[in-house]
């Protein structure tokens, strides 16, 4: 029982995560209407700013603001040298260009820090357990992912709802050319979406990367999922991407934990061991089919484009 | 007196609050050319993809040469003899004339799972889309690609395809739009060549066009029809004049 | 604006005139046909390795434009056929059967269900949704692959004999065998053109052209787009076979979607709906790849934003004019 809360935390932190990304891919694709494959590189950029940053300071905190400016600072300029020429080509071309983008940041750096990866410490403080109920100890700096993506998650509400920003954001993704007519400098406003959606995934990057991972190619397996979430919470819905989120990490992290075993007791050890691993990795897909076969365009499909 | 041909009953269709159908009942016997006007926004449309199939009512059935299509799909009512031309030419913009009204015969030739021979050559499929082509005028045209074609010459091209399938029924939507004098006055004589042997459902704005070629007209105001009749009858109605006719006939 | 009036369907990319493009076509050919001959006389090697992979991987291409340059389905899940053709010459080799007539089949069968399941699945879905169900479908088979112990999991497979046709023919001969790779090419290369130009050709064009006209004319295009996904897996399911002969290796890594990425910059530079614009599309993305790599040991620096400059500057046929519906 205890074991399964345990699990059923890990699912919501990996859920959080995958919200960061998805949050920045929807928009980006709500407003923008561009499919963005290299999405994934800026998480990986945010992890490896993060721990080059935070090895120089010295300083997990400052690594990680730093690192959160460098991100979106970068996702910027990428969206004014070559993101931009982009827009309105045709999704084909988007993924053909993205990918590109993907390979040529993989590539890159590789040359700057090299093929090995890199580690990314956290100060001490966080890496005491918490009792977060009798008996169940989990860490304290996978409470503060989730505690802290919470936080972003309800500034992204009031953001999207509540400013002048949000209310042409909202409006773009059901009514690009409106808002061009209304005199908005649209081009501004995809730059700072982009740089938004950009600081997300850096965050998400930096994040992860003391309990997980900092490494070449580590955006990719994410951005699936990401893309998953996408398609599942409906493409241009924030809410979407929330809900989805959280219903892919559960169902990634719980399909791991107990599909294996629960083939265990029908088949032998090597057999449910291999088909438990395929079949959880598979879990998040199967959702998605699922959910697709009864609802085409996703759980809360933004408004008609 | 003619067999009903279509038989509408109580379509109605919401979007939200707004009530695009509200109870639309008609009946066209066969052979009529039946025209629906209104003010922009009276719901034609919404009324057009729900006898297509693309639109799903949210009550009333629609009968078809005696058969119930309500919920059919596009492609079959289309089988079955429903055709339709766009208010916004949708063709094949990367395929000659030629090839985009022979797709239209393709279609009412049988099936096409054929993976051999070379369709393009099959006279069974260019002779008719070639008449087709010849009786809109645009014979000269048939090796263009849509893409060089004038407005004019798509939306004869709109009209040719809708019939090249031999049609039982045709939906015209808004077909004079964007069309000059010379190129409507050619579309109304054609289609009073039809009248009679095809049975018409014309939607348009040009109420000159409209008056010429209509044996009955509905009004369409607000998703329902206000009245429906001969011309003749239309013309003096009162509720019509105020409703439509009133506010003047440049409208859109 | 619009370029002159021709009296077919456009084929090619951005050159609009014809012969220029038979030519280059004729000279690959040639060429290709004198790959053996040239490497028997240089001693290298290598080009042969290299070019068996150039028209396997060009059949695979082959398939993919078939479903997305004529048929506007932009699937990017498609390496997995490459995989579970493979796979299923690699399994049934080290389950004992070694026999060619017995493992192609299965290959080309197992491909072809595969894309029944896939196809009547994601061709409910449109636009970009498509393309994710299809990368999502295409993950799957991949975490099935990794999955499997026994045929190697995450390192792969060794198949140590080469499929076996009685003594008819020879595949450990690696002349013989890129001949008939070459062979299988040309013939994959004319039965598409074939079925592009039939009334089942057309109705795919057609569909990818104005899918909504397709229906309002009274086509089901489901089912043809369907049928149409299921040759273009089985096609690609023989590339999977043939690969894993010539590598005589499987491993999970032929499936990844960065495989159907490259599938897709294949078909892209090649020229979509060209018939032969697959085959050029795979010989110079990898010559191109092949020769970065000796330049640079980051080749990706620029084979990167190369691809990003052709997704910029391609037109991409028919998009910009009246709107087409499409998938992708």
């Amino acid at each position: 029982m205890l074991y399964f809360f345990e699990q059923f935390l890990n699912g919501i932190q990996l859920g959080m995560l995958l919200f960061l990304l998805a949050a920045g891919l929807t928009l980006i694709f709500g407003i923008m209407d561009l499919v963005n494959l290299a999405h994934g590189s800026l998480y990986m950029l945010g992890a490896y700013f993060a721990a080059t940053f935070a090895d120089w300071a010295n300083s997990f905190l400052l690594g990680a603001l730093l690192a959160l400016a460098a991100t979106a600072a970068t996702g910027m300029l990428l969206e004014v040298v070559a993101v931009r020429r982009l827009y309105g080509r045709g999704h084909l071309n988007h993924v053909l260009g993205t990918f590109g983008l993907l390979l040529f940041f993989n590539e890159l750096v590789r040359l700057i820090w090299g093929p090995a990866g890199m580690t990314l410490s956290l100060p001490s403080e966080m890496l005491n357990a918490v009792e977060v109920l009798p008996g169940l100890f989990y860490p304290l700096y996978r409470l503060v992912i989730i505690g802290v993506t919470l936080a972003v998650a309800v500034l992204m509400y009031f953001l999207i709802m509540r400013t002048r920003l949000g209310m042409l954001i909202r409006a773009g993704a059901s009514n690009r050319e409106m808002v061009g007519a209304l005199g908005v400098n649209i081009k501004l406003l995809y730059t700072m979406v982009f740089g938004l959606g950009a600081a997300l995934a850096g965050f998400a990057g930096l994040m992860q990367a003391p309990i997980l991972t900092v490494q070449i190619g580590m955006g990719e397996n994410i951005l699936i999922a990401a893309f998953v979430v996408v398609t599942i919470g409906g493409i241009g819905s924030i809410r979407g991407a929330f809900v989805a989120s959280l219903l892919v990490g559960l169902a990634d992290t719980v399909g791991r934990t107990f599909v294996p075993d629960l083939l265990h007791s029908f088949l032998s050890e090597s057999a449910s061991s291999s088909l438990g691993r395929a079949l959880s990795s598979m879990m998040i897909y199967l959702v998605m089919a699922l959910v697709l076969i009864a609802r085409p365009e996703g759980l809360f499909p933004a408004a008609g484009k | 007196m003619a067999e009903a041909l279509l038989e509408i009953e109580g379509l109605t269709k919401r979007f939200g609050g707004v009530i695009a159908a509200d109870e639309i009942s008609l009946m066209l016997p066969a052979g009529e050319l039946h025209a629906i006007i209104g003010p922009n926004g009276a719901g034609k449309s919404t009324l057009i993809g729900q006898l297509t199939g693309e639109v799903t009512p949210d009550s009333g059935r629609i009968r078809f040469d005696g058969q119930e299509i309500t919920s059919l799909p596009v492609y079959r009512r289309s089988q079955l003899g429903l055709a339709r031309s766009f208010q916004v030419t949708t063709l094949f913009p990367d395929f000659t004339a030629l090839d985009n009204v022979a797709l239209s015969v393709q279609a009412h030739s049988g099936h096409s799972f054929r993976f051999w021979s070379n369709a393009r050559s099959e006279i069974a499929l260019s002779e008719p889309a070639q008449t087709a082509l010849a009786k809109v005028g645009l014979a000269e045209r048939a090796a263009t690609l849509v893409a060089d074609l004038s407005h004019g010459e798509r939306r004869q091209l709109e009209i040719a395809m809708a019939l090249a399938g031999r049609p039982r029924m045709l939906l015209l939507d808004e077909p004079m739009a964007g069309m000059g004098p010379e190129e409507s006055i050619r579309l109304v004589e054609r289609l009073r060549a039809l009248k009679g042997a095809i049975t018409v459902m014309l939607i348009e704005h040009d109420i000159d066009a409209v008056f010429a070629l209509a044996d009955r007209i509905s009004v369409l105001v607000y998703g329902r029809i206000i009245a429906t009749g001969v011309p003749a009858a239309i013309r003096s109605d009162p509720a019509v004049r105020q409703a439509y006719l009133g506010e003047g006939a440049a409208d859109g | 604006m619009s370029p002159p009036a021709k009296p077919s369907v456009k084929t090619g990319w951005s050159i609009g005139i014809v012969t220029p493009r038979i030519g280059l076509n004729i000279a690959v050919i040639a060429t290709l046909a004198v790959v053996p001959a040239y490497a028997g006389l240089t001693g290298n090697a290598f080009a042969l390795t290299l070019f068996t992979r150039v028209v396997i991987l060009a059949i695979a291409a082959l398939s993919l434009n078939l479903i997305m340059g004529f048929g506007g389905m932009v699937s990017f899940g498609h390496a997995a056929y490459l995989g579970i053709g493979g796979y299923a010459v690699g399994i049934l080799a080290k389950e004992g059967i070694g026999s060619g007539f017995v493992q192609w089949p299965i290959a080309i069968g197992a491909a072809a269900l595969y894309a029944l399941v896939v196809g009547a699945l994601s061709l409910r879905t449109r636009g970009v949704y498509f393309i994710m169900i299809t990368l999502a479908f295409a993950q799957m088979i991949y975490y099935v692959a990794i999955g499997l112990d026994r045929y190697g999991g995450d390192d792969g497979l060794t198949i140590y004999r080469r499929s076996g046709f009685d003594g008819l023919i020879d595949l450990s001969n690696r002349t013989v065998f890129y001949y008939l790779c070459f062979g299988l090419l040309l013939v994959g290369i004319y039965l598409v053109w074939r079925i592009v130009n039939s009334r089942f050709g057309m109705v795919i064009q057609g569909a990818r052209s104005n899918e909504r006209r397709m229906r309002a004319i009274g086509f089901p295009t489901f089912r043809y787009q369907l049928v149409c996904f299921v040759i273009a897996g089985a096609m690609c399911g023989l590339a999977g076979a043939l690969l894993a002969n010539h590598t005589n290796f499987i491993s999970p890594a032929m499936m990844h979607w960065t495989r159907s990425g490259d599938l897709i910059v294949m078909v892209v530079l090649g020229g979509m709906q060209a018939i032969f614009g697959p085959l050029i599309g795979a010989l110079t993305f990898l010559l191109l790849e092949e020769g970065l790599s000796r330049v640079t040991d980051y080749s990706n620096l620029i084979l990167g934003p190369f691809l990003l400059l052709v997704a910029i500057s391609w037109q991409g046929g028919i998009d910009g004019l009246i709107a087409g519906t499409r998938r992708g």
